[in-house]
């Protein structure tokens, strides 16, 4: 599957079903993290549900606290 | 030096007028480590009236690197961030005020800082602080530039109150045990990129330009070469009990705070964070054993001693900080090692 994260063209497996699983292989899983799916934003609580599949485009921000 | 600030007036969107706006504008800066460094530098070069900057902690040889207002002389004479920035900032731009405060920050000392200010930057390294300054900034209508990094991960967002959603609007909940620079590491340009961003924004609002403001959520990462920018204007929640339409300012509210206390005649301060939220041993137990010293663990709590410092983390958010009975110095290593 090919997906476009963050504006790079990125090869995943087949697995990865879900944004859920998809934060989790960038081990964001535990993360505050905001997530555009396609232009739009996803509320919280479907990012564990939420379908992806090829050819979509993500954005994902995380937050730090460092500084 | 009549021109000193030539250069700046010749960009047009800020000329001589927006000039002379900076220069009768007060900017209070949270946090003296290098976002608070970097942005303090580039604020005070650029002609600002007044500088408030306060921090609780004092130079050492590891901010050298990236701490930009700092020398090896700070580290031997130990001095304050907040006192050693003065000092640097002063030789830079005598003609700008400064007040240096060497404080803990918490709702009390936001109160009183706040007034008169007209955008407050922050360059914490906690959380905790954060949601004060959010509620701070909703309270008093006035903005405030989040900046964070670590490693070679940036981000940065310009809260606008009655404009722009809060930051409880974007995080829903106070982030526990996220990576800090002290147990992730950081690069200097990071640091760099997260200023450009705040600087360009502080002067923006501070010669009123506000149409310009970014009005996303921006986020890259240097090494990766990853650059992301996204609107999240959708988030603004009219329930937001920070921002929304009965705002109760949750994080001014006592029972909200992190807690310390001094344990009697054991040399230990305790602290407590707000949130009844279990902590993960596992993952702080893998976090620490990188940074070397020695961690013992069991079900309960974990151990960990490096040198002088020993803290004791218990499954419930509680951390005991050994060896002191200065609540700053125990927070200051609390947010370093923790949180």
């Amino acid at each position: 599957m090919n997906l476009f994260i963050n504006g790079q063209s990125v090869e995943l497996s087949d697995s990865i079903k879900t944004v859920g699983s998809l934060l989790n292989y960038y081990g964001l899983g535990d993360k505050v993290v905001i997530v555009e799916l396609n232009a739009t934003i996803l509320e919280k609580d479907t990012h564990q549900e939420t379908a992806i599949s090829d050819g979509d485009k993500l954005e994902l921000v995380h937050f730090v606290g460092g500084g | 030096m009549s021109n000193r600030y030539s250069r700046q007036e010749l960009f047009s969107p800020i000329g001589k007028k927006g000039q002379d706006r900076i220069r009768n504008k007060h900017v209070l800066i949270i946090g003296a480590g290098a976002l608070g460094a970097g942005n303090a530098e580039s604020l005070v070069r650029a002609g600002i009236g007044r500088l408030t900057i306060a921090d609780r902690d004092y130079v050492e040889s590891s901010n050298l690197q990236r701490q930009q207002l700092y020398t090896e002389q700070d580290v031997k004479n130990r001095l304050p961030k907040a006192i050693a920035a003065k000092k640097r900032l002063t030789q830079i731009n005598s003609d700008v005020t400064i007040d240096a405060l060497v404080m803990d920050v918490s709702v009390e000392e936001m109160e009183k800082l706040v007034r008169g200010v007209d955008v407050i930057i922050d360059a914490t390294d906690n959380f905790d602080t954060r949601m004060i300054i959010n509620d701070i900034s909703q309270k008093y209508k006035t903005p405030w530039i989040y900046g964070a990094c670590v490693g070679s991960y940036g981000l940065s967002y310009t809260f606008i109150p009655g404009k722009t959603p809060c930051l409880q609007c974007l995080l829903h909940t106070v982030p526990i045990g996220g990576l800090t620079c002290d147990t992730a590491g950081i690069i200097s340009p990071t640091v760099q990129m997260v200023v450009a961003h705040q600087v360009t924004e502080a002067l923006k609002i501070l010669v009123e330009d506000d149409k310009v403001l970014l009005s996303k959520l921006v986020s890259f990462d240097l090494w990766k070469n990853d650059h992301t920018a996204i609107n999240v204007d959708s988030l603004r929640r009219g329930t937001c009990t920070s921002c929304g339409n009965s705002p109760i300012y949750p994080y001014l509210h006592p029972d909200n705070q992190t807690k310390t206390a001094v344990l009697c005649g054991r040399d230990t301060v305790q602290i407590r964070p707000p949130r009844q939220t279990p902590r993960d041993l596992v993952t702080l137990a893998d976090k620490l054993s990188k940074l070397g010293g020695k961690i013992s663990q069991n079900d309960f709590l974990l151990s960990y001693s490096s040198g002088a410092i020993r803290m004791v983390v218990f499954k419930d958010g509680r951390v005991l900080i050994h060896g002191t009975k200065d609540v700053v110095e125990a927070k200051t290593l609390y947010h370093r090692y923790i949180e």
